[in-house]
């Protein structure tokens, strides 16, 4: 449809509007971390600092064991994400290729833990971590010490496999021409074979979407490593933020400087890798 | 039952079992036994340190008691409501104008959805600190907008007009609607996006056909735009009121339930009694009363959204 131009130029007035709207919230962030404390608290507000304290970064690493944080969350989002590549595209490829007894219903069982929500099982798979026999100092009965709460395991393992990664890689892996398979069978390719030498290959576009969602997620993840992870030198960057806070007064100046670094790696994987973003609604079936 | 299946078959099926194993072991460790331990110790008492009790419906009954004497937990269904009402209809709205916009054949499209689409992407975690920041009663950007405003409008009338400054977070009557503005500038852009996809799938010749025969905008978006939308509106819808019913980050974050019980939710409810309170029986009474509403309401939305369906050719 072709418009006339003062329509255009009215529509992108309020798309810039709307648009900067967004992205105030971001400006102020960036503009608060670079602040000295004396422009902060000033009213009405400064927007661009009049000197730019960049020591806050300084200052906010050092605040807490930042650095530990940031490592333990890149352990945690690489794991999650590693795990939830193997299993998920193991599984999609078993639903999507393979045929064996049963194979309708345990995918329908799959997609039905999808419809769970997850404060249902957060309190039993607490305990269950808690529990967990001889680790953590915990006997073969699973009493006596902490058991998997604080340790990368017990936050990575429950969160290893996801529904939506099966589903996601699954209608991929269908969209797949299949004489490819079939003439790697004629010529001796076992089905493992094929879902290595075969579908991987074809799929990266397919595993970079669900790689990167998982990792985002992983990364933003907050009740999770906010319930297993207590103590301080196990948790992961977005339960660490609360340092700044206390019951009254808050370092709004290192806040923003810790809330930009935590923000910046996800923005960074967002630019780069957008389109996979919007592939990965039009595989969950949206576009018809 | 003698196996007459080919080799193929068989070696088929005895990989598929293998590739399942490591997912379905996870799905039923995490997963099935939980659901199944969960849904027991609602009929327990269970502090995690001595063994649960069988109390039989107890818990369920004092959910009752407490909703039918608008106790906390009544106040966190009515919170949740109120977060699911405020930030639902207006925040898909919002989104489906946008994705309209975005798809009026601009130029600049992915620049604009690259903007919309960026608190996505940022946790929510974050997001909350910075608009606490925003909200902030003394130094707050938003009231300095309010001053702005004060300022323009006893200009504009030649008389003096103030608007105070306002408490936001601090204040019960706010704080809620102050978490429902920042929740929708978040989800906005998601939205936004599967309507935009939506709206692409939308052959052009229909709107063509349409204007030939002298359709308005009101009249094409009446009969073209959202009848054929509405499997996407409803996917929104489901997905919406899930979210919605799941709230709680933000709150954690931003009020924690406060200013006296104002903005406490149902999640932050299962939260307080199980890992505060360590009533993990109570709160596994409410997490299933919760799964039994978001069961209920996606399946009235189906409903609600299903049949009519137009197909044009």
């Amino acid at each position: 449809m072709k418009r006339d131009a003062p329509e255009r130029l009215l529509l992108h007035i309020v798309l810039i509007a709307g648009g900067f709207t967004m992205i105030l919230p971001f400006l102020w962030m960036i503009s608060t971390s670079l602040k000295p404390e004396s422009e902060i608290f000033r009213f009405p507000p400064v927007f661009v600092p009049n000197t730019w304290d960049w020591a806050n970064y300084v200052e906010a690493m050092k605040a807490a064991a930042f650095g530990r944080y940031f490592i333990n969350t890149i352990i945690y989002a690489v794991a999650v994400t590693t795990t939830n590549l193997i299993f998920c595209s193991m599984a999609a490829y078993a639903f999507a290729r393979l045929r064996f007894r049963g194979r309708n219903v345990l995918f329908i069982l799959v997609l039905g833990t999808m419809m769970i929500p997850p404060q249902v099982t957060m309190v039993p798979v607490f305990i269950m971590l808690k529990r967990w026999p001889l680790a953590g100092g915990n006997s073969l009965l699973g009493v006596g010490g902490h058991g998997l709460l604080n340790s990368y395991t017990g936050l990575v393992l429950p969160m290893a496999v996801g529904a939506f990664g099966i589903f996601l890689l699954r209608q991929f892996f269908m969209t797949l021409p299949s004489e490819l398979e079939d003439a790697a069978r004629i010529d001796g390719c076992s089905e493992a074979g094929i879902y290595w030498r075969i579908i991987l290959p074809l799929s990266k576009p397919a595993l970079a979407t669900v790689g990167i969602f998982t990792f985002t997620a992983a990364w933003n993840q907050f009740i999770w490593p906010l319930l297993i992870m207590s103590k301080d030198s196990m948790k992961t960057l977005q339960v660490g933020l609360q340092v700044f806070q206390t019951q009254y007064t808050t370092t709004w100046d290192l806040l923003m400087a810790a809330t930009v670094v935590l923000t910046v790696p996800v923005l960074v994987i967002f630019m780069f890798g957008q389109r996979y973003f919007t592939r990965g609604i039009a595989l969950s079936g949206m576009k018809g | 039952m003698p196996d007459d299946r080919g080799p193929i078959a068989r070696g088929q099926a005895r990989t598929a079992y293998l590739f399942l194993a490591p997912g379905l072991a996870l799905f039923f460790l995490f997963v099935l036994i939980p659901v199944i331990a969960a849904f027991y110790l609602s009929f327990c008492r269970y502090d995690i340190i001595h063994p649960p009790t069988w109390i039989g419906i107890r818990n369920y009954a004092r959910i009752w008691a407490d909703i039918s004497k608008h106790g906390v937990f009544y106040l966190s269904l009515r919170n949740t409501a109120q977060y699911a009402i405020g930030t639902i209809p207006v925040g898909m709205a919002l989104a489906l104008a946008l994705a309209m916009l975005l798809n009026a054949g601009l130029r600049g499209i992915s620049i604009y959805r690259t903007t919309y689409y960026l608190p996505v992407v940022t946790s929510l975690v974050a997001v909350s600190m910075v608009w606490m920041w925003l909200y902030d009663p003394s130094y707050g950007l938003l009231n300095y907008g309010l001053e702005l405003l004060s300022r323009a409008a006893s200009f504009a009338s030649g008389r003096e007009v103030v608007i105070p400054p306002q408490a936001w977070l601090g204040d019960p009557g706010q704080a809620m609607p102050a978490i429902i503005v920042m929740s929708i500038w978040r989800g906005l852009g998601y939205n936004m996006v599967i309507y935009l996809a939506g709206l692409q799938s939308i052959p052009d010749h229909l709107y063509e056909a349409a204007i030939i025969d002298g359709a308005s905008p009101w009249q094409r978006f009446r009969s073209i735009t959202w009848p054929l939308l509405k499997p996407t509106t409803a996917f929104i819808l489901v997905v919406s009121v899930i979210g919605a019913s799941q709230v709680f980050a933000q709150v954690y974050v931003m009020t924690n339930g406060g200013p006296n019980n104002a903005t406490t939710v149902i999640v932050h409810q299962i939260f307080q009694n199980a890992f505060s309170f360590m009533k993990m029986g109570y709160a596994s009474a409410m997490a299933f009363v919760l799964f039994a509403l978001i069961f209920v309401l996606s399946l009235i939305n189906l409903r609600l959204l299903r049949g009519g369906e137009v197909e044009y050719v």
